[in-house]
């Protein structure tokens, strides 16, 4: 059996990379992309904490679900907003969005 | 070292590389097409943990719909992809810099929790984890009440995804 410390320790990496992308990329579709990679290691964390906890109580698995529907409503919220701004201003580059800078 | 932590090694790397190319790729196309893949090393994580019902949501799901959406949208705006321009900011480093200090911080922090290099127990043989997971969410005793507002919140974002990306001309 896989001790609990390798899951935590794979998610913890899975989240830094998610991080990394999430700051570091210009294009705002790369940009959720790092962000469904952290809320994937936030998944990865839940299943094993129910796993190696009390498998008859289901609340990591229910929070897991929960997760999927949040992601699933973001992703659709962020990529309409992309394509909307991508119409008005005719870009997805993220420092050129500034207009409510000043 | 047993199968089931050899299997797990390989599929921890997988994911990981996937996961590195997702962020690190010029081309967003394949950077979705990477993420497919670093989805893919996590359902089989899911099943690796006797989570069966997560590990299928996980391909239908994020796979099937989210992933594909991700490419609709790399492909709407696609005259933005243009390829000799950078595509990470001019402070990646520090980008960088905090991912790492985050990851260091978050494996500190693991490490003096005493729970930390617990092991598992085999489930029982008649252990029915998709039957208790379909009772706890319609259960009133159990997670009925997020079950019901997840989804108002799917129909929000419904409602609010079709009306920020309808064209109104």
């Amino acid at each position: 059996m896989v001790p609990l410390s390798w899951y935590l320790i794979l998610a913890a990496a899975l989240f830094s990379v998610g991080l990394f992308g999430a700051l570091v990329r210009r294009n705002a579709v790369a940009i959720l992309l790092g962000v469904e990679l952290m809320l994937n290691a936030v998944n990865i964390n839940l299943v094993a904490f129910w796993r190696y906890g009390d498998v008859t109580t289901m609340t990591g698995q229910v929070f897991a679900i929960i997760v999927f529907a949040v992601a699933a409503a973001e992703v659709a919220v962020g990529l309409a907003l992309v394509i909307s701004v991508y119409r008005r201003r005719n870009t997805v580059v993220a420092d050129e969005l500034d207009m409510m800078k000043w | 070292m047993t199968g089931e932590q050899i299997i797990f090694l390989i599929t921890a790397g997988f994911t990981l590389g996937s996961g590195f190319m997702v962020v690190t790729t010029r081309n967003l196309v394949h950077a979705a097409l990477w993420l497919v893949s670093t989805l893919f090393g996590v359902a089989v994580l899911y099943a690796l943990m006797n989570a069966n019902f997560i590990a299928v949501v996980q391909v239908v799901v994020y796979i099937g719909a989210i992933a594909i959406l991700f490419i609709f949208a790399v492909m709407l705006t696609r005259k933005d992809l243009r390829e000799n321009t950078p595509q990470i900011n001019k402070n990646w480093w520090a980008g960088a810099l905090l991912a790492a200090l985050v990851f260091a911080g978050l494996v500190f922090l693991l490490q003096g929790w005493s729970g930390f290099s617990k092991t598992g127990s085999a489930l029982p043989s008649d252990f029915d984890a998709v039957g208790m997971l379909g009772e706890a969410l319609v259960s009133p005793n159990a997670y009925v009440l997020p079950f019901e507002v997840a989804s108002v919140l799917l129909l929000a974002a419904l409602v609010g995804a079709v009306y920020v990306a309808f064209n109104k001309k």
